[in-house]
């Protein structure tokens, strides 16, 4: 008998999604996290849509907003700026309390957590994943388990020990690093994206409200031209230049992971989920609710696998085609659109902002920005057309 | 053979997600690279958002 029916590794929003679907299920669930809170550090930018939040949680909790996003502006290279409406009402969630509430949800339903506990090795049965050794407090500990869930974010080492082929490609990384900080005057129903190389190399710029007077104001730097940029330096100068009286509460340092999801996201005894199977939109670096959902399926596949009485590999079949259903195959589409963009040079960029700048507000909208960039390229102006249109 | 620098580490874990041979180890507070496994390929110095690791000679390299 395993000491538990599931594993999680990895107590962020995919984790505790799981955790919460297996226990939910009456399934013995332990959540193993590694650093000694949940929800901290949040290595992230804290932004998710309404619609996508909504799907897990219908009545928002004022606790853990930050700030209602009602408009988008762009900046070019030359700081020309493009406001438009979003095209859905967004959040900046203070992910602290976020993760803190959805693994209270897991553990409502009665799943178990611990945290400090490093998971450093998975053990094997017949070439079956069936349990994980970790460290706890300093102490050595083995459980068993039928199913293992590894919801252990960018890095993504218990898909690699089992076999798994997890490593990013250095342009599928965006470098990322960002400040939160007080004593700013920003708009606190705008998100702000600054698109450049002199920006973000690859990347892009971000400041994102966090409440009244305060902002995350981060980068991802892609990993192609990580050798002559440092992330944490084009943060440090941003904010010297446009925000000199800024005080950083926190700053922390992070990899985003833009390629598409792992083709293998699981094998015998094994599901990744979220960062870790790298379900996140290349286009916008954004990952939580995205995560969420592979959580949900990755959760829902491993208590009918239990139930059956078979978790072997052939159990979890259906996850990609699941997974490609709900997020994946637009963002294969986002991919694509991805390498496009990034492609173009800062003086391409400052001569379509200058022609939209004078384009009425009303009249505006992320499509237009993004067909009149790709005007001269028809293959990517349908990807784009199709992305925008599933987006409704 | 790669080097942290003294205490800067962030412990984010961009590099262990680009190094093609699992030779990264992070912990909640510490960063562990092994030097059998390394190949000093490097990508982890670039990608590092906050220029904490370099490459450094050993004597073994010197001497190779």
């Amino acid at each position: 008998m395993p000491d538990f029916d599931v594993i999680v590794v990895g107590g962020g929003p995919s984790g505790s999604t799981a955790a919460l679907q297996a226990a939910k299920a009456g399934l013995k669930t332990i959540i193993l996290e590694k650093d000694r809170d949940i929800g901290y550090p949040v290595r992230c930018g804290e932004a998710v849509g309404d619609e996508g939040l909504r799907y897990f949680i219908p009545e928002p909790d004022p606790r853990w907003i930050a700030a209602t996003i009602e408009r988008v502006r762009m900046r070019s290279p030359d700081n020309t700026a493009l406001t438009f409406d979003s095209p859905g009402k967004g959040y900046i969630l203070h992910r602290r309390m976020f993760d803190f509430h959805l693994a209270s949800l897991a553990a409502a339903a009665g799943s178990d957590i611990q945290t400090k506990a490093y998971v450093d090795g998975l053990l094997f049965e017949d070439g079956k994943v069936s349990g994980v050794e970790y460290q706890h407090f300093g102490e050595r500990k083995r459980l068993t388990a039928r199913v293992v869930i590894g919801a252990d974010g960018v890095e993504s080492r218990v898909g690699r020990m089992a076999g798994l082929r997890t490593a990013l490609k250095l342009a599928d990384t965006e470098s990322g690093y960002q400040v939160s900080v007080g004593n700013v005057d920003v708009d606190q129903d705008v998100i702000d994206f600054f698109v450049g190389s002199n920006w973000a190399p690859g990347g892009y710029l971000w400041i994102f409200p966090k409440g009244e007077g305060m902002a995350n104001i981060g980068l991802g730097v892609e990993g192609r031209f990580t050798r002559d940029h440092i992330s944490k330096e084009l943060v440090h100068n941003f904010l010297k230049e446009h925000f000199p009286k800024a005080a950083v509460m926190t700053a922390v340092a992070g990899g985003i992971p833009v390629s598409t999801a792992l083709k293998k996201m699981y094998t015998d005894g094994l599901l990744l989920v979220g960062d870790a199977a790298r379900m996140v939109n290349p286009l916008s670096g954004g990952g939580i609710i995205s995560g969420m959902r592979g959580g949900e399926i990755a959760g829902q596949l491993a208590v009918d696998a239990i139930q059956k009485g078979d978790t072997s590999a052939a159990a979890f079949k259906t996850y990609p085609a699941r997974w490609r259903k709900v997020a994946g195959k637009q963002y294969e589409r986002f991919y694509r659109i991805a390498q496009y963009v990034r492609e173009l040079d800062d003086a391409y960029l400052d001569k379509i902002a200058h022609e939209l700048v004078d384009v009425p507000a009303e009249k505006l909208s992320i499509l237009k920005v993004f067909t009149t960039v790709a005007r001269h390229k028809p293959a990517i102006l349908l990807e784009i057309t199709r992305a925008y249109a599933n987006l409704l | 053979m790669i080097h942290v620098k003294d205490n800067k580490c962030d412990y984010c874990g961009t590099c262990v997600a680009v190094c093609p041979v699992d030779a990264i180890e992070l912990l909640e507070a510490d960063i562990r690279i092994d030097p059998d496994t390394c190949t000093e390929c490097d990508l982890c110095v670039w990608v590092c958002p906050i220029d904490v690791l370099e490459a450094v000679e050993t004597e073994e390299t010197n001497h190779a």
